[in-house]
Formats: C-alpha cells, sequence, structure tokens
C-alpha cells in the first residue's frame, strides 16, 4: 500500500485514520462528553415516562393507581432514580456547555474543574432530591 | 471517471444558490430551548416530587390550576424541540448511509411530535376536566 502508482492511480489505499475511543485513555471531560451525549439519549426515550404518567392520569384512577404502584415498585423507582440522575447530569453539563459557549473555561484547569463538578453536582442532587421525595412521604 | 469530472469539487454545486439561510438554526434553537429546559426541569422535579406518592384527585386538582398546568405545556414544547435536534445530531454523527439516516431522521420527528402531542393532550383533559 502507498505505492506511487496507486497514489497516482487514485486507487483505493489504506488513509491513516485519526486515533479513535480505543487509542486514548479516558479523560473526565471526555467521560463527561460522551455521558452528556448518553443521558441525552435516555431522556429522549425517557420522556415516554412522563407521557405516560399523564396519559394515566388523565385516563381516571383505576389506570393511574396501576400506573403509580409500577412506578413505586423497586425496578419502577430504579429507573425513576435514574430518570432524575440523566436530567441533572445533562442539565449541569448544559451549563458547562452555555459557560464554554461565551468562550470562557478552555484552560485545563477549568476544565477538569467543570467535569468533575458536573459529576458531582448531579450525584448530589439526585441524592438531595429523592431524600425529599422519601420525606415527604 | 474522466480527468475533468475528478476536477469538479461539490462547490461547483452549490455555487450561486445562495446560502441556505439557516447556519445557525440548529445551534441557536438548542441553546434557547435549553435555556427554557433549564428553569422548566426545575419546575417539573419540584412538581414531580411534590406529587411524588400522591393518588389521583391530588394530581387532578394540582393540574387543574393554569400555574402547574401551562408552565408544563411550556416544558412538552421546549423539550420536544430540544430531544428532536439532539437526536438529529446523534443520527447524523452514526448513521452514514442516506436511506437508513433519511428513516432515521424522519422517525426522530415523528416520535417527538407524537410524545409531544400525547402529552399536551394529556395535560389539557386533566386541566379542563374532560
Amino acid at each position: 500500500m502507498g505505492d506511487a502508482k496507486s497514489v497516482r492511480g487514485g486507487a483505493k489505499m489504506a488513509r491513516p485514520l485519526s486515533p479513535h475511543l480505543q487509542i486514548y485513555s479516558p479523560l473526565i471531560n471526555m467521560v463527561m462528553s460522551i455521558l452528556h451525549r448518553i443521558t441525552g439519549a435516555a431522556l429522549y426515550f425517557g420522556s415516554v415516562l412522563l407521557a405516560w404518567w399523564l396519559i394515566a392520569a388523565a385516563s381516571g384512577p383505576q389506570y393511574f393507581g396501576y400506573v403509580m404502584y409500577l412506578f413505586g415498585s423497586v425496578p419502577g423507582k430504579l429507573v425513576l432514580v435514574g430518570f432524575t440522575w440523566a436530567l441533572i447530569h445533562h442539565a449541569a453539563g448544559g451549563l458547562r456547555h452555555f459557560l464554554w459557549d461565551t468562550g470562557r473555561g478552555y484552560d485545563l484547569k477549568s476544565i477538569d474543574l467543570l467535569s468533575w463538578g458536573t459529576i458531582a453536582v448531579s450525584i448530589l442532587l439526585t441524592a438531595l432530591v429523592w431524600s425529599v421525595v422519601m420525606w415527604l412521604k | 471517471m474522466t480527468r475533468s469530472t475528478k476536477m469538479r469539487t461539490p462547490l461547483k454545486n452549490v455555487r450561486r444558490l445562495g446560502s441556505a439561510k439557516e447556519g445557525a438554526d440548529h445551534f441557536w434553537t438548542q441553546r434557547m430551548t435549553g435555556v427554557a429546559n433549564l428553569v422548566l426541569a426545575v419546575f417539573l422535579v419540584w412538581l414531580l416530587a411534590s406529587l411524588g406518592g400522591a393518588g389521583h384527585a391530588q394530581v387532578k386538582s394540582a393540574l387543574a390550576s393554569p400555574l402547574v398546568s401551562v408552565p408544563l405545556l411550556l416544558l412538552i414544547l421546549s423539550a420536544m424541540v430540544h430531544m428532536r435536534l439532539g437526536m438529529q445530531t446523534i443520527i447524523e454523527d452514526y448513521v452514514s448511509s442516506e436511506g437508513p439516516k433519511l428513516v432515521c431522521l424522519m422517525l426522530n420527528t415523528f416520535f417527538t411530535i407524537l410524545v409531544g402531542v400525547a402529552s399536551v393532550f394529556a395535560v389539557l383533559r386533566l386541566t379542563f376536566g374532560a
């Protein structure tokens, strides 16, 4: 591959590829970037849960009771905690992107701080929200 | 392929057609709905946390108030636009062949409109009490 003849002929040759995911060791800002996309996609499909809850409430007490029973079960609660975390993590990531949109926070120290901040804030706020939910009950 | 066709670049196809006039639209709408979602998602979390173990009657009376149903409708609208644009980017990044990409983009629009309209319908039904 890459001999002069094939280059001149324009034939297919192995082009140099830029290194991809499996080459880089994970950095925190890279992990947060990936998580931002994953949580976004999860919320996309998770929006069905909100629609389902609203439709159940609009359908009447009997069906609503059934849906609330599902949401209140252990797997249901796990999904809801996951949804809460995804929502808060995606919102925190959004805030970080708003800051970056202004051209600020691009030095390595800020990037690390913002990235660790995103995951820390999302976990803490999720725990706070669910503590309040449990406490209100 | 002859030499002359190889010299052509895609630029030739778009010359004199003018700009698409929507270059920054995707970016800007994503940011605008993102700002709206930040405020409205705080409201949603507050609403759902306070209605955590609530029964049907309590949920119905909460949603009968325009102070609850209007922000909820705004959130649904803003979130669906935001979701559609976000998933569009994901599809354009990962689905490279033209046919499946078009199908996915179309399904993306259908899905977000379906979830949005169904949610809006449910909220309106709760608010106006059918």
